[in-house]
């Protein structure tokens, strides 16, 4: 079966020669496939993560007493927000990059910095959409009614645990639709990554293609179906998990 | 169900190359005749590969390979046009029409010259080799084995290193990138044609490195037309330009302009070429 397989995409790339679906049927090329798949997960993943852990912490710094903390967030959101992510990256991993300690190689020049560059891509890529998080969270928070903030501390409840306990499940299930859309996009930017040469989808892609210019548009191809499957995955995650928190008669 | 279809696509794209290859035959000559009545040729050039293609300090790009394009543009009699190219998208642009040819710094490969239209005589050649710190002191390619190297994304040698040696390179998008980060020590060299590590060496911004191995796999550089023209008017009239640029030697002439080490091919095609009436 499998060998029909590969027998196919050989014949075809003899008969069509702009169609060679080389990672199909030579090793070599299949397994790079597979491991900028893998890189491209593990962005996606740890991005996802940290960009709605900062989201959610820097929506509750935003209300927070000490003007200096408020001036704080809003100065990371401008920065992060009016700024290509491209742009970001570079300076992430060639400018900062410099300042991280390194530890020496065996060969005494050689300094490998503690913070990779596939490290610089998931920092640089998740405080960009973390940026994007905060806003979307902030709007969900000032969707919940004043009178349940007050309810909730004539309760006896502190700040914090008013934002943890009541404000935050109910802002969180307002944002979500908006969240959803903004972790479609983080996604898709991780392809930017290319450009500090960490090996995802999109760098071995292009290696591929380089490498046999026959390959171009079946690495093309190859590309967009991976993305529709991989945000097709997130977005019914995501669906699922809106319809599992709704509240009957809260929100839509 | 499934089958039909992709046969019936399989057929479609066979008809296409067919029909592209049938097209070749006939010679048309669309593109330079677009030239020849725009009166103006569009070629892609490096902006990122001193000294055959780069910006000088006022942005205007200029290098070896542009003087090439001029000489070919005033032959042809019809004004030049510059466009910046990459390695992984010089054949992309002349195949959308961006570009009417390129002269780009290009490996002239097999695997190319199915898809765009190489002239021959090449009008350069380079090989590989490395750009390393002194420190390391490499003997060999052997002792790049697992080691990461910067290259930069589109050059073939990457493929051909990786799968003879075992190198392990990092690929940037550009050049700029992959030599700050040789200088930022997150690899242990640089790999690229040996004629431009020998220029950027001898331009005092990299004293402490060197190129310590011995090239491999001397390669033509190629310049390209599309590929349905390459037996036609623009391709046969290529062939001519550089040929005569071999016998009078002003390919030397410009590779001497631009500070180049000489090669020694550029020396025995000018004596191979060398007119019979002297």
């Amino acid at each position: 079966m499998l060998e029909a397989f590969m027998e196919f995409f050989r014949q075809l790339a003899e008969d069509a020669p702009r169609w060679n679906f080389i990672f199909f049927y030579e090793e070599r090329q299949w397994l790079r496939i597979v491991s900028g798949i893998k890189y491209t997960l593990l962005l996606s993943v740890a991005c996802v993560i940290f960009s709605v852990i900062i989201g959610v912490v820097g929506a509750w710094l935003q209300g927070a007493k000490s003007k200096f903390v408020r001036r704080s967030v809003q100065g990371y959101i401008q920065f992060f927000r009016n700024t290509p992510p491209f742009v970001q990256l570079l300076f992430f991993y060639f400018a900062l990059g410099q300042f991280t300690p390194t530890i020496l190689g065996d060969d005494g020049w050689t300094e490998y910095p503690i913070i990779s560059n596939i490290g610089w891509a998931i920092i640089s890529l998740s405080f960009f959409a973390g940026a994007f998080n905060v806003e979307i969270f902030r709007a969900g928070i000032e969707a919940v009614p004043e009178s349940t903030q007050e309810a909730a501390s004539s309760l006896g409840f502190s700040r914090l645990q008013t934002y943890k306990e009541v404000v935050l499940p109910l802002a969180f299930r307002v944002s979500l639709p908006a969240l959803n859309n903004n972790l479609v996009n983080l996604v898709k930017t991780t392809t930017q990554a290319i450009g500090i040469a960490v090996p995802e989808l999109l760098y071995e892609s292009v290696g591929i293609w380089n490498d046999y210019p026959s390959a171009q548009y079946p690495t093309m191809l190859l590309l967009f179906v991976t993305f529709i499957l991989l945000v097709g995955v997130l977005v019914y995650g995501m669906h699922r998990w809106e319809t599992a928190l709704k509240i009957p008669g809260y929100g839509s | 169900m499934l089958k039909k279809i992709v046969n019936t696509s399989v057929a479609t794209m066979v008809t296409l190359g067919v029909t592209a290859a049938s097209a070749q035959a006939a010679c048309t000559n669309d593109v330079w005749k677009k030239v020849m009545e725009r009166g103006k040729v569009i070629v892609g050039v490096k902006a990122d590969y001193k000294p055959w293609g780069y910006r000088d300090p006022s942005g205007k790009i200029v290098g070896m390979e542009i003087d090439i394009a001029q000489a070919m543009a005033d032959a042809m009699g019809v004004e030049l046009e510059t466009v910046a190219v990459q390695s992984s998208n010089r054949m992309q642009f002349l195949e959308q029409g961006k570009t009417d040819m390129f002269i780009a710094t290009m490996s002239d490969r097999a695997d190319r010259r199915k898809i765009v239209g190489i002239t021959s005589p090449a009008y350069y050649t380079s090989g590989t080799n490395i750009m390393a710190p002194k420190a390391l002191g490499f003997k060999a390619w052997e002792d790049l084995r697992g080691k990461p190297v910067c290259g930069k994304q589109g050059a073939f040698y990457n493929k051909v290193v990786t799968e003879r040696y075992g190198v392990n390179v990092v690929a940037f998008t550009g050049n700029a990138e992959a030599k700050q980060a040789l200088r930022d020590k997150k690899c242990v060299a640089w790999v690229y044609d040996d004629s431009s590590i020998g220029s950027d060496l001898a331009s005092g911004e990299y004293d402490a490195f060197e190129m310590p191995l011995s090239s491999e796999d001397d390669n033509p550089w190629g310049l390209a037309v599309p590929l349905a023209e390459r037996n036609c008017v623009f391709g046969n009239f290529m062939s001519g330009l550089i040929f005569n640029m071999h016998q009078d030697g002003s390919l030397i002439a410009l590779e001497k302009k631009w500070g180049i080490k000489a090669t020694d091919y550029l020396i025995k095609q000018n004596a191979q070429f060398a007119d019979w009436l002297k």
